[in-house]
């Protein structure tokens, strides 16, 4: 069963009388244990296409069915579970609250889970901030963080439900090259224990770290193919110092 | 989310802000804190005011001239000259419901004793008054039914009256002098300290109707007679009955009556009703203070919920609904209004205590208020929290958290 699965998904946005048709037909599957990254140029349609994939905003037509539950035509309160159960998203400006301490964000997104399990949310979340070398800084504020820590945060909050799948829209455009990398590599990490993920990026030299890279172009996609020559990041993280000098 | 979790966050939210959130409750403060102290004062009053009336005696009924005004006012006695012995013979004789009646004869004068003069008012009475007030010796016996009926010369002192005139000595057995004559001291009655209006009901000396009339005032009209029942329930029964009595002697029909008939509880309601008009200006002011913490409420959360928009953004992208936002501006604005109720409460309390002992008014607050005034306030954060909590859960996930 795939992870994503969307038949001729079309997003048009209207306002007033002109109509921009950002997405004009997408169908794209996603399995599980992917690594994909989207890219496009700015106003090619990545971050309306990442806002439908994590069932923030429904599509005009077309179908999407997200570890096999449908989607279109859900209501706002529906979607909000699903995207409390399924999806985990990282942003570009890491969006965590401030004054909280990492813990406390991390802890976050199961404060909202309707499921009604009972669950340790301090050790889970605890967990997920060691999984990302954040073990030290649970009190850390955002405030008394690095940029490329926020993310990794940002990340652990993401991973702390086991949602079905990692939305990540331009993770790294906030980071300097080699904390990109970093993060990079802590999501080919994460990816190898068997976590799907999707981001999306301008920047040819972080889709190389994906498994597959998906090309939108004008609302519609233009190239869907497996990354040639895929490189790691830990390697590449390494190797850092020598191609600064190089 | 659980309950323990939205009253934390909304707590750590509004400590974030300490002066901002101090600010807004302040209205909400001086609301609840004008109430308390209003309440406060306003229940003593009524508490002081009714142990007065009840001071008065039991079951006692009051006559006077002329016809009570429909606004309450009632014209002075002097002008309607037109109760009599007669009446109070007729009372006595024909209404079987009243069981004591005694008329009451008042002139003001200096007394003059032993050691210096003392101005006072002077009440001629019949001995039923003892019973009608209910009012006990400290020393010595009232004066009997021969007393009145052979007009003798003899008084009953006042307390007040007694300590003046004989500081630190038995007054009973002495005499003393009114006007141009001696009167023998026979008792003095037992403190009964202030009266409803806030005068000493203790200042006064209690002489013969007969010795009165014929010595002192020689008037033939009374300006008031008092009256009591044996029982409670005896009182309306005994109250038409006399107006029936009076109607017939005076010649007056139904409806315009030159007298005016009143129990305990008109005195006491007549009494409270000048502090009812207090108790609603602080009322009002109360209100309108909450009214103003409500709105400052009002708008600190609109502006919370701006500046957070970005907050609201996150939570909703991890699976915050609608419902789950609202809650938690709801529960901010009612922690931010409790708050402000208990503050308030605390304020109100050492205000009313304050009071009391500068004014020297007793203030008594019970626990009933201080939940209603919490409960209200609490109320006030529901219903001027619930707009912008509106507000925040209607904000659309992706463009909040665009906001900038
Ligand atoms: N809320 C919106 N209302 C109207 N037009 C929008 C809205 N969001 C995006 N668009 C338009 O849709 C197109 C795709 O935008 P977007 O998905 O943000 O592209 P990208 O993320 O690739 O830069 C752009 O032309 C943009 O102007
Ligand atoms: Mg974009």
């Amino acid at each position: 069963m795939n992870v994503i699965e969307t038949t001729q998904l079309v997003k048009t946005y209207t306002t007033g009388s002109t109509e921009v048709h950002a997405l004009k037909g997408i169908d794209l599957a996603v399995e599980k244990g992917e690594f994909i990254a989207i890219m496009g140029t700015s106003g090619s349609g990545k971050s309306t296409l990442m806002n439908l994939l994590g069932c923030l905003d429904t599509p005009t037509s077309g179908s999407y069915l997200i570890d096999g539950v449908r989607v279109d035509g859900m209501d706002r309160n529906a979607l909000a579970a699903l995207r409390n159960e399924k999806i985990g998203f990282v942003f570009q400006g890491f969006n965590l609250l401030p004054r909280t301490s990492a813990l406390e964000n991390v802890e976050l997104p199961m404060l909202y889970d309707r499921s009604g399990r009972k669950r340790d949310t301090q050790a889970l979340a605890t967990a997920a901030l060691q999984r990302v070398g954040l073990g030290e800084r649970l009190d850390h504020q955002p405030s008394e963080l690095s940029g490329g820590q926020q993310q990794r945060v940002a990340i652990a909050r993401a991973l702390v439900t086991e949602p079905a799948i990692i939305l990540a829209d331009e993770p790294t455009g906030n980071l300097d090259t080699q904390t990109s990398v970093e993060v990079m590599a802590l999501f080919q990490e994460l990816n190898e224990q068997g976590i799907t993920i999707v981001l999306v990026t301008h920047e040819p030299d972080i889709a190389v770290y994906a498994k597959r890279i998906v090309e939108v172009r004008d609302g519609r996609i233009r190239r869907d193919e497996p990354v040639k020559s895929r490189r790691s990041a830990a390697y590449d993280l390494e190797h850092f110092e020598e191609r600064e000098v190089a | 989310m659980k309950s323990k979790t939205l009253v934390k966050l909304a707590t750590q939210s509004i400590l974030k802000n300490k002066m901002r959130a101090a600010l807004t409750m302040l209205g909400i403060i001086i609301g609840v804190a004008a109430v308390v102290v209003m309440v406060a004062v306003g229940y003593g009053a009524r508490t002081r005011i009714r142990a007065q009336i009840n001071n008065l005696g039991t079951n006692m009924i009051v006559i006077t001239p002329g016809a009570a005004q429909a606004a309450g006012v009632s014209q002075g006695a002097q002008a309607f000259p037109n109760l009599s012995l007669k009446d109070v013979d007729k009372i006595r004789a024909e209404a079987q419901t009243v069981s004591a009646v005694s008329p009451v004869i008042v002139s003001r004068t200096a007394v003059i004793g032993p050691s210096g003069n003392w101005r006072t008012q002077i009440n001629g009475v019949d001995t039923d008054f003892q019973t009608i007030r209910d009012w006990q010796t400290s020393s010595g016996d009232f004066f009997t039914a021969d007393d009145v009926r052979s007009i003798h010369k003899v008084v009953l002192l006042g307390n007040t009256v007694a300590q003046n005139l004989f500081p630190g000595q038995d007054p009973v057995g002495s005499e003393i002098q009114i006007r141009n004559s001696v009167y023998k001291v026979v008792g003095v009655l037992a403190a009964k300290g202030q009266t409803a209006s806030g005068s000493d009901s203790d200042d006064v000396v209690l002489m013969p109707y007969t010795t009165a009339s014929d010595t002192l005032s020689g008037r033939a009209f009374i300006p008031q007679i008092l009256a009591s029942t044996a029982n409670e329930q005896d009182i309306p029964a005994a109250q038409e009955e006399i107006r029936t009595l009076l109607r017939e002697s005076h010649k007056v029909s139904d409806g315009n009556d030159d007298f005016t008939v009143k129990n305990q509880a008109d005195l006491a309601s007549a009494a409270e009703s000048s502090t009812q008009v207090m108790t609603l200006l602080l009322a009002a002011i109360a209100s309108i203070s909450l009214l103003v913490g409500g709105i400052g409420i009002m708008n600190i959360m609109l502006v919370s919920v701006t500046e957070r928009t970005r907050e609201i953004g996150i939570r909703m992208a991890i699976g915050a609904r609608g419902s789950d936002v609202l809650t938690q501006f709801l529960v901010e604005s009612i922690v931010m209004g409790i708050l402000g109720g208990v503050v308030g409460l605390l304020f109100g309390y050492t205000g009313a205590k304050v009071l009391g002992h500068f004014t020297g008014w007793e203030t008594v607050i019970s626990p009933i208020i201080m939940l209603i005034a919490v409960g209200f306030s609490g109320a006030v954060g529901v219903f001027f929290g619930y707009y912008p909590a509106r507000k925040a859960a209607a904000l659309n996930p992706i463009q909040a958290l665009r906001y900038e």
